[in-house]
């Protein structure tokens, strides 16, 4: 089924200037994603995949070209705009996790929701359930700093997931982890997949973009090369982690 | 739903700040010494100024008080001439040509002299007030027992006379005083009554011998009564010295109508002694004129104390400034993850604003609490009096929350103004 792809990307560019020294990162790039895919990004540091990743994740703006996201023009938007676009059609997962450590793995899980004016006590049975899902539901009053890293980033991802976001943007979720905890969080990500969530990953590892259905290979600015694989090795795996 | 968020952000801060208890409670430490610094020493200035400015009262704002004082050249001639007699002050004359002024409703004269008044075996240094009957209503006196002088006693030249308490109890330790007969010099007083004096700021003693003894060992007798037994020329004797002066009044007390008559009299009255005394044989006290100074240099020990505390609320507030700013590069991340996660820049603001606030207005009550506290512990320890203001303790607390505000605001709005992409790298 053909459906209207959430992000549209036409001739993005995006330039820095640090000083005298002006710094093209992003020298038009076009892109389209559309609704349940599973992207990797690629590239070596510079290639400019942090800041498409930025401007993917609506923190950057682009100095020139167009980004659609979930149909709407981010590039028309203003400051408090923007954030609350984020808040409600993003979620994010950082590779340090991210997490608010004064908050217990509840609370956390709960920010989004908090910006869009929703009392925890509301959506505790919400923000429970994607506790449990990401295998924390015994764990909901602990602080991050008394969880490991793996149990960490599923914290970052239940949150991620909160507010039911269009796009789940990731940015090297394993690269804090040990390779054990990291294939896990890799499943993780399967399985989320699985249900219907469109990701984006941006990443180092051949192993991690493995995963992926498209791997993007950003060089200089541009994409560089595209590769689509067929589904059916993350599918073959998804009976092993259920 | 406003105040629903409003609600949520304020437990957030509270949050926040109970997470590091000590750094709160050091940083509140500046406004709660402000605060309660200032309602503390307006407290205790209040109340220093407020004793004064009750003596003041009682003696009567609409009263004056015309005083003999001796002038300071006759002094010499005391030493010089053996059978001189210094001649000065008040006269029944003056009291007459007071009838003149307008504005005034009734003056009261009165001689002091001092000397032994005696009962039997007893002695007792005093003084011998000559007065009449209004005496009692216009300086603070309570009569205790019997009756005050009457005008029959001064028409009469009555031989009669009321005692203080205290000295009653000096010179009749076993006896029932009224109906006794006590001396004067060669005269006798049979005592009609028994009175305690209330104020006496007006009486107290003026320079010379008798200075430092107790005021209130008083004998009230009529006027008349002074004036023909006792005389006006009083001569005191020494080892080897010997003074006379002849005083016919000592004092008056002039009540006028209202408050109003009294400063315009008052340049009058001196204008009219002054032709008739050409030596500065008298002074004119004039208990407004204490109160309006005392008015004005309270207001100014009050601009002193509360700049003083206000500074101390300025530094208090530079402190919370500081910390919050360091709080704001301690938590560049956490501000980063917000923004990414859908908060506005405003919600930073007002997320880091509301913990200033929370700070400034815990200190503020604190510093209330403390500051109330610390004046009633001065007044329990020392006899000093103190009197807090409510205005005082709204005032150091309204500023406490401005405080709180406007030195929040910048550290918030750098919080708020933070790329988000850059506090998310932030280490």
């Amino acid at each position: 089924m053909l459906t209207e792809p959430i992000i549209r990307i036409e001739k993005l560019e995006k330039t820095y200037h640090l000083g005298e020294v002006e710094v093209r990162a992003l020298r038009g790039v076009d892109l389209s994603i559309t609704r349940g895919e599973y992207v990797a990004i690629m590239g070596a540091s510079g290639s400019g995949k942090s800041t498409l990743l930025n401007v993917l994740g609506c923190l950057d703006r682009p100095t020139a070209g167009k980004f659609f996201l979930g149909g709407e023009d981010v590039a028309a938007m203003d400051d408090d705009a923007l954030s609350a676009f984020r808040g409600r059609t993003l979620g994010f997962v950082f590779q340090s996790y991210n997490l608010i450590h004064q908050l217990t793995v509840i609370e956390n899980i709960h920010v989004p929701l908090f910006y869009k004016g929703r009392d925890l006590a509301a959506c505790l049975d919400h923000c429970e359930s994607l506790a449990r899902l990401v295998g924390l539901g015994d764990r909901l009053d602990h602080r991050p700093k008394q969880l490991s890293g793996g149990q960490q980033q599923r914290v970052a991802i239940a949150r991620a997931l909160v507010n039911d976001p269009l796009l789940i943007l990731a940015d090297e979720p394993t690269g804090n982890l040990d390779s054990k905890t990291g294939v896990e969080i890799l499943d993780l990500f399967d399985q989320l997949n699985a249900s219907g969530k469109t990701i984006v990953l941006v990443t180092h590892g051949d192993e991690v973009a493995g995963r992926a259905q498209r791997v993007l290979h950003m060089k200089d600015g541009v994409v560089d090369r595209e590769v689509t694989r067929a589904r059916r090795a993350s599918r073959a795996m998804e009976p092993a982690i259920a | 739903m406003r105040l629903g968020s409003l609600i949520r952000i304020v437990q957030l801060g509270l949050k926040s700040l109970m997470l590091h208890k000590m750094r709160s409670a050091l940083t509140m430490l500046g406004i709660i010494f402000g605060v309660c610094s200032v309602i503390a020493m307006l407290a205790i200035g209040e109340g220093a100024s407020y004793e004064a400015q009750e003596a003041i009262k009682k003696l009567g704002s609409s009263n004056i008080i015309i005083r003999s004082v001796k002038p300071p050249s006759d002094n010499k001639a005391a030493t010089a001439g053996r059978s001189y007699v210094a001649e000065y002050g008040l006269t029944y004359a003056d009291l007459g040509r007071l009838d003149t002024i307008p504005g005034i409703k009734r003056v009261l004269p009165v001689r002091i002299i001092r000397d032994e008044i005696r009962f039997n075996a007893m002695v007792q240094q005093g003084q011998v007030i000559g007065t009449r009957p209004l005496y009692a209503g216009m300086s603070g006196v309570e009569l205790v027992r019997g009756r005050f002088l009457t005008d029959l006693d001064e028409a009469r030249q009555n031989n009669v006379c009321v005692l203080t308490l205290n000295l009653a109890a000096n010179l009749f330790p076993y006896q029932d005083p009224l109906e006794q007969e006590v001396r004067v010099g060669p005269d006798y007083f049979t005592v009609v009554g028994l009175l305690r004096e209330k104020s006496t700021i007006e009486k107290r003693p003026q320079a010379g011998p008798v200075e430092g003894q107790p005021l209130d060992n008083n004998i009230y007798v009529p006027l008349s009564t002074a004036r023909a037994r006792i005389g006006e020329t009083i001569i005191r004797r020494g080892a080897g010295t010997y003074e006379a002066e002849k005083v016919e009044l000592h004092q008056l007390t002039v009540q006028f109508h209202s408050d109003d008559a009294v400063l315009v009299a008052v340049p009058q009255i001196r204008a009219l002694l002054l032709r008739f005394h050409p030596k500065p044989d008298f002074e004119i006290i004039v208990p407004l004129e204490l109160l309006i100074q005392r008015e004005q240099t309270k207001r100014v020990f009050n601009i002193v104390l509360g700049s003083i505390a206000a500074i101390s609320l300025l530094v208090g507030g530079i402190g919370i400034m500081n910390i919050m700013l360091a709080t704001v590069t301690e938590r560049t991340r956490e501000i980063g993850i917000r923004r990414a996660l859908g908060a506005r820049r405003r919600d930073i603001t007002t997320q880091f604003l509301v913990e200033t606030v929370v700070l400034s207005i815990g200190g503020g009550l604190i510093g209330v609490v403390v500051g109330v506290a610390t004046p009633l512990v001065v007044s329990a320890l020392t006899d000093m009096k103190t009197i807090i203001t409510p205005l005082s303790v709204v005032v150091a607390f309204g500023i406490s929350g401005a405080v709180g505000i406007v030195f929040g605001l910048y550290p918030a709005r750098r919080a708020a103004s933070l790329d988000p992409i850059e506090a998310l790298r932030h280490e």
